[in-house]
């Protein structure tokens, strides 16, 4: 359950303050499929990297599963993404040398995960995630791009966390490939009820998902859920 | 995050990146290698020239004519030319002093000795019966002169090893043939068995003869260039060269001590002044060692932090999937803290086989001890956390989002 409440952002530096966010506020329930989309520049990265927990807002509350992180340490949110938080970026982020069930494994080496559960749970997440047991031992940087996105959508599901962030995650994919990650975002979402938001500027990417937040120089300017949301895309 | 995971995390890290870990490793290695050698090689050194001062014989006064000397003076001054001791003088300290055990006077000279068309310049010891027990001296064959040769100034002669196998051949028995010095024949009737002494002074290279023979066939007077007087124990050792002092002062009319014609040393003189020689050679050889230990040092540092640069990325997924500050500077620390510490482990290797090398090769006791093996790996670790900290610090504090943005 995520509640944002005027959530502002404003970043410093020489050239003067750039609001990147303001006053922002919305609800996002439990087993939700949401997509932010808008403009480069409009500040989805800034919000997705508040609602990570990557970063706190200038001002405004952010409520995830009742608590307030939105004045914690770094300590303290650590904790949060290690907990409740998965992500998926663009670039994978995977670590280049290590096989693929070690990437997936490495949150549960920082959760405290007993070793001896770490690999069957790597293991479930990697099928969920839609990849068979023959890549389990390869070297993730001898994967395809789109099986390097899926090993990146298992380790970041691998934990059971409350939301999983993904940001542009088909940006360096072409649209067939594209097309198998954002499905496979739509079946964890329907099959397995974990709560999914989708950061992009791409309207077709963000049909695929139930709901769609339209932010724009750091406004809310629609949000659309279901039948309705046909009403933003035909706007953009 | 556990212990276990963490040295995992950082072994393949390290391994990763073979070449470049090994590379650097190799600064250590090369670091504490020379340093474990250089201390090795100077304990050697100290314990040589100990043994050899040891080997003089035991709780042991040495009397020299000449100037008074003072301990630090250079142990290898010659002895004084100065002629004011005399038989004596060694039977007064032997008959007076209590706390005397043994007293044996030399009269040593160098000669041309020739024995069958061999010949070989070697310094020739008068002396008398007590000198094996004093000097730690064994017999190999035949006996040491007797205090019956020494009054019936006897033509005999005892060989030391090294002298017997110059003259004679190695390893021949030469009792009962004889030698010629200054033009006059000895009688072998002794070989003295090898201290294998090496050091400042060869023990083995000398010829004794009874030192009423020396003083009236080769150096023509009744002097002496050394009394041995050997104390009864080592705690009496100080109160005995007082004794001596006072007693020869006494003896030789002199009052004010500063003026004596005579100098007393005793081995724990000998071996102090010689061990702040070795200690200082250590020093130096170890200071010149830890130099390129710190150039080690600087290497590891580097390496890491390109390592934190190029792992930046890598750095900001740890820290997005929930990596603390410190899971973060401990993984980097332990990572330098591990190849210090192979380092250290193939650096002591490496100085114990420098160590074996000069051991064989240049007859020095080199060995690496425990202590110095303590050292190294205390001092790797060291080295590991000193230039390991500062990469580890900057990856941790790195932020997360903008790490994971760096191209
Ligand atoms: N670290 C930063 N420092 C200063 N300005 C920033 C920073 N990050 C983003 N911005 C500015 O905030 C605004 C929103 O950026 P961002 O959230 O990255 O937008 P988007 O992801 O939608 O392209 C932009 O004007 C951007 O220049
Ligand atoms: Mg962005």
């Amino acid at each position: 359950m995520i509640e944002c409440r005027q959530i502002t952002k404003i970043y410093q530096s020489g050239a003067g303050d750039t609001a990147a966010l303001k006053d922002v506020s919305f609800d996002i329930k439990d087993g939700e499929f949401v997509a932010i989309i808008g403009p480069s520049g409009s500040g989805k990265s800034t919000l997705m990297h508040i609602l990570g927990a990557l970063d706190t807002p200038t001002s405004g509350q952010y409520f995830l599963d009742g608590r307030d992180v939105s004045k914690l340490s770094d300590d303290e949110l650590a904790d949060i993404r290690k907990n409740k938080i998965g992500f998926v970026f663009q670039s994978f982020n995977l670590l280049p040398r290590a096989t693929v069930l070690r990437n997936v494994m490495l949150p549960l080496v920082y959760a405290d995960v007993p070793k001896e559960q770490r690999e069957a749970q790597a293991k479930v997440a990697l099928k969920n995630a839609g990849l068979d047991g023959s890549h389990f031992h390869h070297l993730s940087n001898q994967l395809s791009g789109g099986q390097m996105q899926r090993v990146a959508i298992a380790r970041a599901l691998v934990n059971n966390p409350s939301l999983i962030l993904a940001d542009e995650p088909t940006g360096n994919l072409d649209t067939k490939t594209g097309e198998i990650v954002l499905e496979t975002f739509r079946r964890l979402n329907q099959e397995h009820n974990h709560t999914i938001i989708l950061i992009t500027h791409e309207h077709d990417v963000a049909e695929h998902a139930d709901r769609i937040i339209h932010i724009r120089d750091g406004h809310i300017i629609a949000d659309a859920k279901n039948g309705k949301r046909h009403e933003i895309i035909d706007k953009i | 995050m556990k212990t276990i995971d963490l040295f995992e995390e950082t072994s393949l890290a390290l391994l990763a990146n073979k070449a470049r870990s090994s590379l650097t490793i190799l600064g250590i290695v090369i670091g504490i290698g020379s340093v474990t050698a250089m201390i090795a090689i100077g304990q050697g050194a100290k314990n040589n020239i100990g043994s050899s001062i040891q080997s003089l014989g035991s709780n042991l006064v040495l009397v020299s004519p000449g100037m008074q000397r003072t301990p630090g003076a250079q142990v290898s001054q010659r002895r004084g030319s100065a002629q004011t001791l005399t038989k004596e003088d060694a039977d007064a300290i032997s008959q007076k002093l209590s706390l005397v055990k043994a007293v044996a006077p030399d009269l040593s000279s160098r000669y041309q000795v020739t024995a069958k068309g061999t010949n070989s310049n070697t310094s020739v010891v008068g002396t008398t019966a007590d000198y094996p027990t004093i000097r730690n001296i064994t017999m190999a064959d035949g006996n040491f002169i007797t205090d019956q040769n020494v009054r019936s100034l006897s033509k005999i002669a005892v060989l030391g090893p090294t002298a017997r196998d110059d003259l004679f051949g190695v390893d021949s028995n030469p009792i009962g043939q004889s030698i010629r010095i200054k033009n006059i024949d000895f009688k072998i009737v002794g070989v003295a068995t090898a201290k294998g002494g090496n050091g400042f002074s060869n023990q083995d290279d000398m010829i004794f003869v009874p030192i009423s023979t020396a003083q009236q066939f080769l150096a023509g007077n009744d002097r002496v260039s050394t009394i041995s007087v050997q104390a009864i124990d080592q705690a009496s050792m100080t109160q005995m060269q007082q004794d001596i002092t006072d007693l020869l002062l006494s003896r030789h009319n002199i009052t004010n001590s500063a003026l004596a014609d005579f100098s007393t040393m005793n081995q724990t003189d000998i071996i102090a002044t010689a061990s702040s020689v070795t200690n200082t050679f250590t020093a130096l050889l170890g200071s010149v060692a830890a130099i390129s230990l710190l150039v080690g040092g600087i290497g590891i540092m580097n390496m890491m932090l390109t390592t934190v640069k190029e792992r930046t990325r890598e750095i900001g997924l740890r820290k997005a999937i929930g990596a603390k500050k410190r899971d973060i500077s401990r993984q980097f620390l332990i990572e330098a803290i591990m190849l210090t510490f192979l380092g250290g482990i193939f650096g002591v290797i490496l100085g114990w086989l420098i160590a074996l090398i000069i051991r064989q090769f240049a007859s020095i006791a080199a060995t690496v001890s425990l202590s110095s093996v303590i050292l190294a790996f205390g001092v790797s670790a060291a080295i590991g956390i000193i230039f390991g900290y500062y990469p580890a610090r900057s990856a941790s504090r790195l932020n997360p989002i903008e790490a994971l943005r760096y191209e």
